[in-house]
């Protein structure tokens, strides 16, 4: 399992999104947050992306307003997790037309069957943006 | 009605979340709407069950509770409708975890789903499966997932791949079932297909040597020519990025390959070519390609040995250390960890380049740097390695000090050529970074330097020097304040001069001053205080010319707050006032401390004998080892209701006590037992009397009826005390008051041919009689034979006497005719000791101590 969990804040650090991926307790995810958030939104934009935090190796990007957070294991391919998180924005980006903070907010379950297309159970699943995107739409359409 | 048409109110309560202001408003909010959700839930209400349900993540995404909405989690998904189903899996995805019991329910529903004729229904549930599955559901639902992994649609496929990887996790038995249906997939066209098998192989591998085996033998070339077909496509708009066919598909891939290449030449071999096509042709101007070449990297250097391609890749991490981009440089030292097992030349070459990183402004990138940096060092370059890291040491910031800090000790303690080269590193650092040093640095420099006996003068002196610039620095003053304790005549003699020094002038208040300074410096604290109220006292009695102001900075103490203060003061200042006698003794230098016994003792080997809450402070006989005397105070504390004062710093004045009554003996001898280290005779003391209140007293309801046998033995420590001439102020010096008198006592019986039998010891609870007697014809041995004799109402049980000799005598201790004392004068113990001195006519004492139920009581001297 190489994803631990993936997090989407925006610059307030308010979470807009939290997929986790291992068990963790409600305590404990708030406090995984709150630190995280903390130590990725007081780094500037010349610092690399990866910070590690505890045991997990955190890839982050920046989006506007919206922070994205992969938590990774130590031996996964970082730059491979951003390319990663811009695949996913990316996709998001297609189905909601130049997605945002609001976007997410309000369709968080649309968020999370996307993301659910995407990885499952910490593995990715599927590259392909109309792939990931067709049963969605199909779903759009049915209803 | 269509959970996402009926957003309306899921939309008010997010819009009113938005709007607080407060965390107390939202909180107002969200119980508002749980309590909304409940009443809705207790209801039943079938219509509404989707968007609570909605709501409900949406409040656990914030992070509060939503336990209560599990069960409409199960409902939704045991409904018909597709759109239920989805909301309900997604719930159960978000909300439950695999270690609760309304899981279990689940199973059936999933078993059900799984077979359901609608594709995106096997989907959803084969994907909740993947993401959430238990151990037993996993055991349950594994045929119907391997059936599916052979599904006609490949969606349904990859999913089901990836649901193995649960399974096979959480049970690993079931590895075996998947391998062949694993490896077909690797055949696959479809991308996604492709990748999740490729997943699914190498977790396999990791899960079952078998399946590695199996898929080295027929799975590498099949795996090596997808690799190079995917490498070669074509421009395919779909999974295009940068210009280069889907990376992940690349990486994945290439993780595998590194699985089945690692340990194995002849699949080494199989993918050289591809691999270096890879590494030479792959892109990298965008993130892409690096991300590629990246993992490209990583597995040609753990691949069996090929020189070709590992200087390709050295090249690559070489390009990607110098890249302007962070993330790279912060990829390449990662690698360059990996790759220094591999090629330690190699990577030494870049050592310049790693060592600005150390510097730079980036936490992540100084942080992997510094630990490149460590495992760079070796014999050869550590002194300029040392220099930079020490000199970066003054201007790095405050968050990057603990970890630099820590890691430069590391390198000296670890690579120090010499003595002095370590005690010169190891000043620079206290004085730069002292509070971020650990304790068992310190400790471990006192150590060094206690051992260095030609460098006392010379680093007491670079101590006294850097204390002027760095007073704030704890540790820094810690060890100052132990040096000038034990070394101040050598800082104002100049003694030891060493030629690149330059003389300094100090006079005796000079080095008092320092001490002062440093109790009244507001950043000290108890450690360091405690630790200098100790160098006074030896410095008192070093210059004493500045007694009396020693006298007076001590004296104040006596009502402060803190006890340990206030106890030392108090005892401290007796010592100095009252007893002149006893007190150059008192304060001898500490014997050398064993470096062996301390390193080993720091690794944890020994186990801490007499107090485990700070084994470390055990290493240090300067007084701070509180702890060590904690055991003893306690013990002696029993007894301080009769003792005129509680016996002082305990442990501490034990040690010193120790110290000087075996001094005079190994200075002879030089070998002594006692000369190694005075916590060590003590430690060795406690360790053989710890043990022994363990097998004895059961419980601790016996300790506390043994209470009263304590009492009165300690009773006999003063009765002992009291015929001496010296006062008996605290009952420590009053414990060594009576060695003396009994070598005072003993000296006239050398001269006597017949040996009078002895009462060594007596109380109104315990006599113990020594009758001697040399066996003929062997001049150097006397037995002595030992006779106890309980005076008490009580049963002594589990007696043990031991015995203690310097290391030029040899005592045998027989074993003693019972452990069990009768009360009253009862009947008695005897025991036979036989002490053969190699060194004839030299005066020696024995030290016994004697443990009954609990109470261990003190030392006597006796000679031959």
């Amino acid at each position: 399992m190489g994803i631990r969990f993936i997090l989407m804040v925006n610059k307030q650090g308010q979470t807009r999104l939290a997929q986790y991926y291992e068990y963790l307790t409600l305590e404990e995810r708030r406090a995984l947050e709150g630190e995280i958030v903390r130590k990725c939104l007081a780094r500037n934009e010349q610092q690399c992306s990866f910070v590690e935090h505890r045991n997990y190796k955190i890839v982050y990007r920046r989006y506007a307003s919206l922070f994205f957070l992969v938590g990774v294991d130590n031996d996964e391919n970082e730059l491979a997790i951003l390319e990663f998180i811009h695949l996913l924005v990316e996709t998001m980006d297609r189905h909601f037309g130049n997605v945002c903070e609001l976007d997410i907010m309000f369709h968080l379950e649309k968020a999370h069957f996307m993301l659910e297309e995407m990885v499952m159970n910490g593995c990715i699943v599927e590259t392909s943006k109309s792939n990931i995107l067709s049963p969605i739409q199909l779903m759009d359409k049915t209803s | 009605m269509n959970p996402f048409s009926s957003g309306t109110r899921l939309r008010d309560m997010i819009r009113a979340i938005r709007a607080c202001k407060t965390a107390a408003e939202e909180r107002a909010v969200v119980r508002k709407e749980c309590a909304a959700i409940r009443a809705s839930v207790s209801e039943n209400d079938q219509d509404y069950r989707h968007r609570n349900l909605a709501k409900l993540m949406f409040i656990h995404m914030l992070g509060y509770p939503t336990h209560f909405g599990q069960m409409e989690c199960l409902k939704l998904i045991a409904s018909a409708g597709f759109p239920e189903k989805r909301i309900g899996y997604l719930g159960l995805m978000l909300l439950l975890d695999e270690r609760q019991e309304v899981l279990m329910l689940v199973t059936n529903s999933l078993k059900q789903d799984l077979n359901h004729s609608n594709q995106y229904i096997v989907g959803l549930a084969l994907c909740a499966l993947g993401n959430i599955c238990s151990a037993e559901m996993a055991r349950d639902l594994a045929p119907e997932v391997e059936r599916l992994l052979q599904f006609r649609d490949p969606n349904i496929r990859k999913k089901a791949a990836l649901c193995s990887i649960r399974i096979i996790k959480k049970v690993p038995d079931l590895a075996e079932n998947f391998i062949n249906p694993a490896a077909t997939l690797l055949k696959e066209k479809h991308h996604g297909v492709l990748i999740t098998g490729v997943q699914l192989c190498t977790d396999l591998c990791k899960v079952s040597p078998e399946a590695l085996e199996y898929f080295r033998k027929k799975c590498t070339d099949g795996l090596v020519k997808v690799l190079k077909d995917v490498v070669n496509s074509p421009y395919a708009p779909e999974y295009d990025i940068a210009g280069i066919t889907d990376p992940f598909l690349h990486i994945k891939l290439l993780k595998l390959l590194r699985v089945l290449g690692q340990g194995d030449a002849d699949a080494s071999d199989c993918m050289n070519d591809i691999l270096a096509q890879v590494a030479t042709k792959t892109e990298s101007n965008k993130n892409a390609g690096n991300a590629i070449l990246y993992e490209c990297v990583e597995t040609i250097m753990s691949i069996e040995d090929n020189s070709g391609l590992r200087v390709l890749a050295i090249n690559i991490l070489g390009r990607f250390l110098s890249n302007r981009d962070n993330n790279i440089r912060y990829v390449a030292l990662n690698m360059l960890m990996k790759a220094i097992t591999v090629d330690a030349q190699a990577v030494q070459r870049h050592r310049a380049t790693i060592l600005e990183c150390v510097k730079d402004s980036d936490a992540s990138i100084r942080k992997r740097a510094l630990e490149l940096v460590y495992l760079l060092v070796n014999d050869s370059n550590v002194k300029p390695l040392t220099k930079e890291l020490i000199d970066y040491l003054e201007v790095s910031d405050q968050d990057f000090k603990g970890d630099l800090t820590a890691k430069i000790c590391s390198i000296v303690e670890k690579f120090s050529p010499e003595k002095i080269w370590y005690i010169d590193q190891m000043l620079k650092v206290l004085s730069e970074a002292g509070n971020f040093v650990k304790d068992e640095v310190w400790h471990a420099l006192i150590v060094v330097i206690s051992n260095a006996s030609d460098l006392h003068g010379y680093t007491v002196r670079s101590l006294y020097r850097a204390f002027q610039t760095s007073v704030e620095q704890e540790s820094l003053v810690r060890v100052t304040v132990w040096c000038i304790g034990e070394y101040g005549d050598m800082l104002v003699n100049n003694v030891g001069m060493l030629d690149k020094e330059e003389p300094i002038t100090v006079t005796e208040s000079d080095a008092v001053d320092v001490i002062e300074i440093a109790i009244k410096h507001h950043k000290s604290d108890l450690t360091t205080r405690a630790m200098a109220f100790i160098a006074l006292l030896k410095l008192s009695c070093r210059f004493p010319t500045c007694s009396q102001r020693i006298r007076d900075i001590i004296f104040p103490y006596k009502g402060n707050l803190v006890l340990e203060l206030q106890q030392r003061s108090i005892e401290f200042n007796s010592i100095i006032e009252k007893h002149q006698n006893i007190r150059s003794a008192l304060v001898e230098r500490m014997p050398v401390l064993d470096e062996a016994t301390y390193s080993g003792r720091r690794a944890g080997s020994l186990p801490a004998t007499v107090s485990t809450s700070n084994g470390a402070s055990l290493n240090l006989p300067n007084g701070v080892a509180k702890p060590t005397a904690a055991p003893l105070v306690d013990l002696l504390d029993l007894t301080s209701d009769d003792a005129p004062a509680p016996s002082s710093s305990g442990g501490d004045f034990l040690q010193d006590l120790l110290g000087v009554d075996l001094s005079p003996a190994s200075s002879q001898t030089g070998t002594s037992a006692a000369s190694k280290t005075g916590t060590d005779v003590l430690l060795d003391l406690l360790s053989i009397g710890t043990p022994s209140p363990v097998q004895s007293s059961s419980s601790t309801a016996d300790i506390l009826s043994s209470i009263q046998d304590n009492k009165t033995s300690v009773a006999t420590l003063e009765r002992l005390s009291s015929p001496s001439s010296h006062s008996a102020q605290a009952s420590s010096p009053a414990g060594a008051s009576p060695v003396m008198d009994l070598l005072d006592g003993f000296t006239p019986n050398l001269a006597m041919p017949v040996y009078p039998s002895v009462v060594a010891f007596e109380s109104s609870s315990l006599k113990i009689m020594f009758n001697f007697s040399k066996p003929p014809g062997n001049p150097q041995t006397t037995l002595i034979q030992a006779n106890f004799i309980n005076m008490s109402p009580h049963v002594y049980t589990d007696f043990i006497f031991q015995a203690a000799v310097p290391k030029f005598l040899q005592l045998h201790l027989d074993p003693a005719s019972s452990n069990t004392l009768p009360a009253s004068d009862n009947g008695s113990i005897t025991q036979s000791l036989r002490v053969t001195n190699s060194q004839h006519g030299k005066v020696s004492e024995l030290h016994f101590f004697i443990i009954y139920t609990f109470f261990p009581v003190l030392i006597l001297g006796f000679m031959t």
